[in-house]
């Protein structure tokens, strides 16, 4: 189950979903409505196709290592869940088998663990 | 070809419809998570319409549960979304003659699917008029948005019908390492995704979170190094 700190933050949260639509859309309407075509410097694009690749995984290593849920101790049915998504994910370069692999993997374990 | 925008229009929604197979478990989890962590049907429901992307309003999630204060979240979560600009940049050699409120839909509607549809599409198709490639693009939004809200819809209503004991907690990073997984194909995202990791451990202790987005940015220059390095490479041989 979940911490549910939210509850506790109404304003916290709606500042959140505001704020992220906002920002949201200004990074979507930013050439198209205001730079128009003037063109980016080269390396400005290079550095925008990383940032998928740049966030999540650091987002996910602590949550995969030190897992709240099990109040930070490592638990060995989420990370091996974890490399199975992975390696399910590198082999069949599909995210939906690798969620189902994940998830299945995970079920598992925690089943038996 | 003659200018034809209800056929542009009609091919676009049978290009974007396979993308719904993959939109709406997203949407489905986001729902559930999103109220198994205390949202209100109404919360999830302004989450998913005001952001419409998947991967930060996990992102977001994510953090508010650790703690992390507004403005960290915001920046974090709104640094995963940064290759909306990158998608903004792509799309407005075909549609930026458009009107000021036809780019601002636009711009609301450019997700992944919208954006990689289009994108593609309108390269193949010199010919086309701006009104057709509008046509084109509403066609492949038109499937795409309302499925995003009903299955957000759906997993919010259908979220509290699941047995406390399942590990909803997990389902989130197992949700991001299937997305990133089939990306690290490049060396150069392979050396982002290894910096990010190795970088946002090293500064787990900073407050507020902050040791990610340290960890983005020198992965996200880790990853545009490594490219150019390999292309100078190439360019030598």
């Amino acid at each position: 189950m979940l911490p549910t700190d939210l509850l506790g933050d109404r304003g916290a949260l709606w500042a959140v979903i505001l704020g992220l639509g906002l920002v949201t859309f200004l990074l979507r309407f930013s050439f198209l409505g205001v730079i128009g075509n003037r063109p980016l410097p080269p390396f400005v694009l290079r550095l925008l196709r990383y940032t998928p690749m740049a966030v999540i995984p650091g987002l996910v290593a602590p949550a995969t290592l030190w897992p709240a849920a099990t109040g930070g101790e490592t638990d060995p049915a989420r990370l091996i869940a974890a490399m199975v998504t992975i390696a399910v994910g590198i082999a069949t370069r599909n995210t939906l088998a690798a969620m189902g692999a994940g998830a299945v993997a995970l079920a598992g374990l925690l089943w038996l663990l | 070809m003659s200018a034809d925008p209800s056929a542009a229009y009609r091919r676009g929604f049978l290009a974007s419809l396979p993308f719904i197979a993959m939109i709406a478990p997203f949407g489905l989890l986001f729902g559930v998570v999103a109220t198994g962590q205390g949202l209100s049907m109404f919360e999830t429901m302004a989450f998913t319409v005001m952001v419409i992307a998947g991967a930060a309003q996990f992102v977001a999630l994510q953090l508010m549960q650790e703690g992390a204060p507004v403005l960290v979240t915001i920046l974090t979560a709104a640094a995963v979304n940064l290759r909306m600009a990158m998608y903004s940049v792509s799309i407005t050699p075909y549609l930026g003659a458009a009107s000021l409120w036809q780019r601002m839909a636009i711009a609301y509607c450019l997700v992944d699917q919208s954006y990689v549809v289009g994108v593609a599409e309108f390269a193949r198709q010199p010919g086309w008029t701006l009104r057709e490639r509008i046509a084109f693009y509403w066609g492949v939004v038109s499937p795409i948005v309302p499925v995003w809200y009903a299955s957000t819809w759906g997993g919010a209503a259908f979220g509290k019908a699941i047995p406390k004991d399942v590990p909803l907690d997990f389902i989130v990073p197992i949700t991001f390492l299937a997305m990133i997984a089939p990306l690290l194909l490049t060396r150069a995202q392979i050396a982002a995704a290894a910096v990010s990791v190795l970088v946002a451990l090293v500064l787990w202790w900073m407050p507020y979170s902050t040791g990610l987005l340290v960890a983005g940015i020198a992965a996200m220059l880790t990853g545009a190094l490594v490219e150019m390095w390999e292309e100078r490479r190439h360019a030598a041989n």
